[in-house]
């Protein structure tokens, strides 16, 4: 079964990591996504820039409207995925929370919704 | 006729009975062969239908368990079967259930026990709610109807109902697997199970809001449900709650006045605290702490079980209870353990001592809203003199409490400070 994990993280936090901590941080990111892919767990997983880049886009009465930032303001942004493929919850939670940002911000485990073939 | 209607009467008691003493392991059962919790509950309702019909008619099968769940598998199997050839998704389920059926046969004791287990992990599992961990907990372990489990905690049928089916289905969608937890996972989820006990003893015990002030059944189930684990994994601090919990109900008869008013510890009368209770507890405690692997419910435990050792309040051996408050804060601290340690030093020590340090704790801020905290100073001042003080206490108490009992006894201690 595939999950998506959606990892959270305080950017400011994160920006205002001096470059020593921030290089093993990068450097935990790299040996996870090794140590999954060698597991099978990995499908997929990027991480994306920062929030400043957002863009949310909405058509209303039939007119795309597009506005600066992401869907919400939270304390914690979303900052990059995994897509895993698990056994089962027990198994996704045990690979989501060996990601670096669970330590520092959070991971949410969503389930892949899987459609009936017609 | 003659014979065969006595035997068809016994035969019914014999499905009452089965039903009473097994339904509970028959269904924990049914939904690891069926993998699905409602499934499982319709192919329960099935299994013991069918032996109403046949067991009168030719006789209680020598392992009536086992007959049950071979039962209620076969026609779970069969229903899929049907609707499968409406609907093509129901198709891949039946394929599953086919797949699944080589596990433990359902004679095997040992997997049935483990069953159990299974089921109570996958009610208890962190990923669900606190409140629809209980409520399943209490539907599926214990076997209580949803009214029942709404009545215990004051809320309508509906919404016991929804947090069941939403907990349910996520068992379901996310895949929440039917398993006990690994060796390495074991002590947190052991802890998370052992929080759900102890919340539906506290709800029994003393209920948050509301009028009685214990709500029996809901302390009867938790105790129930500690003695299951108890025998299927004597862990010490699975035998640390149940004495803790059995040494709490032990006082049950002499914690109300007979016109239903609160009493305290310390002016209960002993003579009506449950002996056999207090042995059961003592020695659990005894067994927990011999393993040195114990927690703060066997700390706890061990705390009840010195009160239940002093013949009287004044003899009861306060240094030994302060002792094991100061291991208690250091295994899981927290403001209220302080303040009870406060109330134990109090003892030892006299109000004074006790005043400073439950003032340092409110001057934290820490426990400003916790009624108990102001009736223990309340309590202290008006021991010290100090009447102004304690009324004011009294009042902040009275102006936090939920409870009706308690308020009671607060008005009570109010109108005997004198002027």
């Amino acid at each position: 079964m595939k999950y998506l994990c959606l990892i959270y993280d305080d950017e400011k936090k994160l920006g205002a990591m001096p470059k020593s901590e921030s290089d093993a941080f990068m450097g935990e990111y790299y040996a996870f996504t090794e140590g999954i892919q060698k597991s099978g767990h990995y499908v997929a997983g990027e991480a994306l820039q920062p929030i400043h880049t957002a863009t949310t886009v909405r058509i209303r009465n039939g007119k795309v409207s597009t506005t600066d930032g992401p869907f919400a303001e939270t304390k914690e942004q979303l900052g990059g995925f995994y897509l895993i493929n698990a056994r089962d919850l027990n198994d996704a939670i045990q690979v989501a929370s060996k990601i670096p940002s669970a330590r520092l911000g959070s991971v949410e485990v969503r389930p892949i919704m899987v459609f009936d073939q017609q | 006729m003659g014979e065969g209607a006595v035997a068809g009467a016994g035969a019914r008691e014999t499905v009452d009975a089965v039903y009473r003493a097994d339904s509970r392991r028959v269904l924990a059962t049914l939904i690891r062969l069926l993998g699905d919790f409602d499934l499982a509950e319709e192919a329960l309702h099935d299994a013991f239908t069918a032996a109403v019909e046949r067991w009168p008619r030719d006789g209680v099968p020598a392992n009536p368990r086992a007959w049950l769940v071979s039962t209620g598998r076969f026609k779970a199997i069969d229903g899929i079967r049907r609707r499968a050839r409406f609907d093509g998704s129901v198709a891949e389920l039946g394929r599953r259930v086919d797949a699944d059926a080589s596990g433990p046969a359902a004679g095997d004791e040992e997997s049935v026990e483990d069953d159990r287990l299974r089921l109570i992990f996958t009610c208890c599992h962190p990923a669900l709610p606190p409140d629809a961990q209980i409520a399943l907990t209490l539907r599926e372990v214990c076997g209580l109807t949803t009214e029942e489990i709404a009545r215990a905690f004051l809320t309508g049928p509906p919404t016991v109902a929804q947090r069941i089916v939403r907990a349910k289905a996520k068992i379901r969608d996310a895949r929440i697997p039917y398993q006990v937890p690994s060796r390495a996972d074991l002590p947190d989820r052991l802890d998370a199970v052992l929080h759900v006990v102890y919340l539906v003893f506290n709800e029994g015990y003393s209920a948050s809001s509301g009028t009685s002030l214990t709500r029996h059944d809901l302390s009867g189930e938790a105790i129930r449900l500690a003695r299951l684990l108890s025998d299927l994994l004597p862990e010490p601090e699975t035998l640390g709650l149940l004495a803790l919990m059995l040494l709490h109900e032990s006082r049950r008869a002499a914690r109300t006045s007979p016109a239903g008013e609160l009493v305290l510890l310390g002016d209960q009368d002993r003579s009506l605290w449950n002996r056999d209770l207090v042995a059961e507890g003592s020695a659990l405690v005894q067994r927990a702490l011999l393993s040195r692997r114990f927690g703060p419910y066997t700390l706890q435990a061990a705390i009840a079980a010195v009160h239940a050792e002093a013949p009287d309040a004044a003899a009861t051996d306060w240094a030994q209870i302060v002792g094991l408050y100061d291991v208690l804060a250091r295994a899981d601290p927290s403001p209220v353990v302080e303040l009870n340690r406060a109330a134990a030093v109090a003892m030892r020590d006299g109000p004074l001592a006790g005043l400073t340090l439950i003032d340092a704790i409110l001057a934290r801020g820490d426990l400003a809203d916790y009624h108990l905290a102001h009736s223990a100073r309340a309590d202290l001042c008006r021991r010290l003199g100090r009447t102004a003080e304690a009324r004011a206490s009294y009042e902040r108490a009275l102006r936090l409490t939920r409870q009706e009992p308690e308020r009671r006894f607060l008005e009570r201690r109010v109108g005997e400070l004198p002027d």
